[in-house]
């Protein structure tokens, strides 16, 4: 446990200083969310419509715009040999570095929702949903996408393939993410419909992302 | 404790870098795998450290921890220092002691072992070659494994650190410890010779 510890310690403490992603990923939420209203204009109506779905849309690409550090930056400096060859089993070591930087970069893009919210015309029931559903729908984003950063590591620009491997795996959550929103604004669905499914999309990433970035990671070594 | 290897076929990309490979090595004994650029050192090592998987053949450690792999019984030293540029000197080090299972308080005894204990707080990004490559030989020291594999371990050390890791060396090799270690110039230490190929 302290070996996994270690790195969750790391990881963060790497991401929250200069040049860490942390505050990148924020920064380019803000900058999505707040460029928006001036491509679709000032009509407050359609902006409350499209609220979610934008904020949504913003923190799945800010979630993107770090993730394909989470493997790279490891393999380059050497570092992810000896985390290969550690004690403490690569699945566990892969769940660690997807948790530390949910912790880093993901849980930031939560907390500015309700900032963004404001700018998007959204009353505090919206934002509260939105916030709700980015909580349980974003480790969701950062589990599969590790395994797109896992396959990526050993090529050269894998940043680039990241996006068109992680993108239509995070389809399901964007649905169900975007539904249960609205559901709480609008209706006629019941919030509790989409967001169980939400629930369960994150569940189900959080068991078969490490494992399948772990064999991913094993084969890819070269 | 013995570390062998019979048969080994690798092949990397493709392309056969050796085939047929013998090696064989015990406690207190080093092992110089030297032969020309290309001709698989580095891949050997890669090998036995579980970081590629052979085409053929068997590496067997007898006499070490049963339940554990070879691997986990294993220092890598590799080209690239493992070190984060945006963490302290103090900071790396205490990390990898932490990942790999190290005894907490010895840190700064280690770091004086290896000439930093100056540069502590540094960040490791002002480090120079040689004092990075001083700081991965540290990690080396902070965690015990009874098998180092080196690449090239003494490239961009000064004459000092030459010495000094001769010494290391001495000491790992004295408490019954295995070296397995790729080199172009002499490690300065008594070596069996594993003579690779020529590339072909």
């Amino acid at each position: 446990m302290t070996a996994l510890a270690a790195l969750i310690r790391r990881d963060i403490r790497i991401a929250v200083r200069v040049g860490g992603g942390a505050l990148i990923g924020v920064l380019f939420f803000l900058t999505v969310t707040v460029l928006m209203p001036f491509a679709i204009g000032p009509d407050l109506a359609l902006l409350t419509r499209l609220g979610p779905a934008i904020l949504w849309f913003g923190a799945l690409l800010a979630s993107l715009l770090t993730l394909d550090r989470l493997f790279t930056a490891d393999h380059e400096d050497g570092s992810l040999d000896l985390i290969v060859m550690g004690r403490a089993p690569l699945e566990l070591a892969c769940a660690a570095k997807a948790l530390a930087h949910w912790l880093a970069a993901g849980l930031p893009l939560i907390v500015a929702t309700p900032v963004l919210g404001l700018l998007l015309n959204l009353d505090a029931t919206a934002t509260a949903a939105v916030a709700l559903t980015l909580l349980v729908g974003t480790p969701a984003l950062t589990f599969t996408g590790m395994i797109g950063a896992a396959l990526a590591v050993t090529l050269h620009r894998g940043g680039l393939l990241l996006a068109v491997l992680v993108l239509p795996l995070s389809i399901p959550v964007l649905i169900f993410g975007v539904a249960a929103s609205q559901a709480a604004i609008t209706g006629p669905l019941s919030f509790g419909t989409p967001f169980s499914i939400l629930c369960a999309l994150s569940l189900v990433s959080l068991v078969v992302g490490p494992f399948a970035a772990a064999a991913s990671l094993r084969h890819g070594l070269d | 404790m013995r570390l062998s290897g019979r048969q080994i076929d690798c092949i990397r990309g493709g392309r056969g870098v050796f085939s047929g490979l013998d090696f064989e090595t015990s406690s207190g004994e080093v092992l110089a795998v030297v032969g020309p650029n290309g001709s698989g050192k580095t891949s050997l090592l890669r090998l036995i450290a579980g970081l590629l998987v052979p085409a053929g053949g068997s590496i067997d450690l007898e006499g070490g921890e049963a339940e554990l792999t070879l691997p986990e019984q294993s220092h890598y030293l590799g080209h690239r220092d493992a070190l984060k540029p945006a963490l302290s000197v103090h900071e790396n080090l205490a990390f990898w002691r932490d990942f790999l299972g190290g005894k907490i308080g010895e840190l700064s005894q280690c770091l004086s072992a290896v000439g930093l204990g100056h540069a502590t707080h540094l960040p490791a990004a002002y480090l120079s070659a040689g004092q990075r490559r001083r700081l991965s030989i540290a990690r080396l020291l902070v965690v015990r494994r009874p098998v180092w594999l080196l690449d090239e371990p003494t490239s961009a050390l000064d004459t000092a650190g030459q010495d000094l890791f001769v010494g290391v060396m001495r000491e790992h090799l004295a408490s019954g410890g295995i070296i397995i270690a790729a080199t172009h110039t002499p490690l300065g230490i008594g070596a069996r010779e594993l003579r690779m190929g020529g590339a072909t």
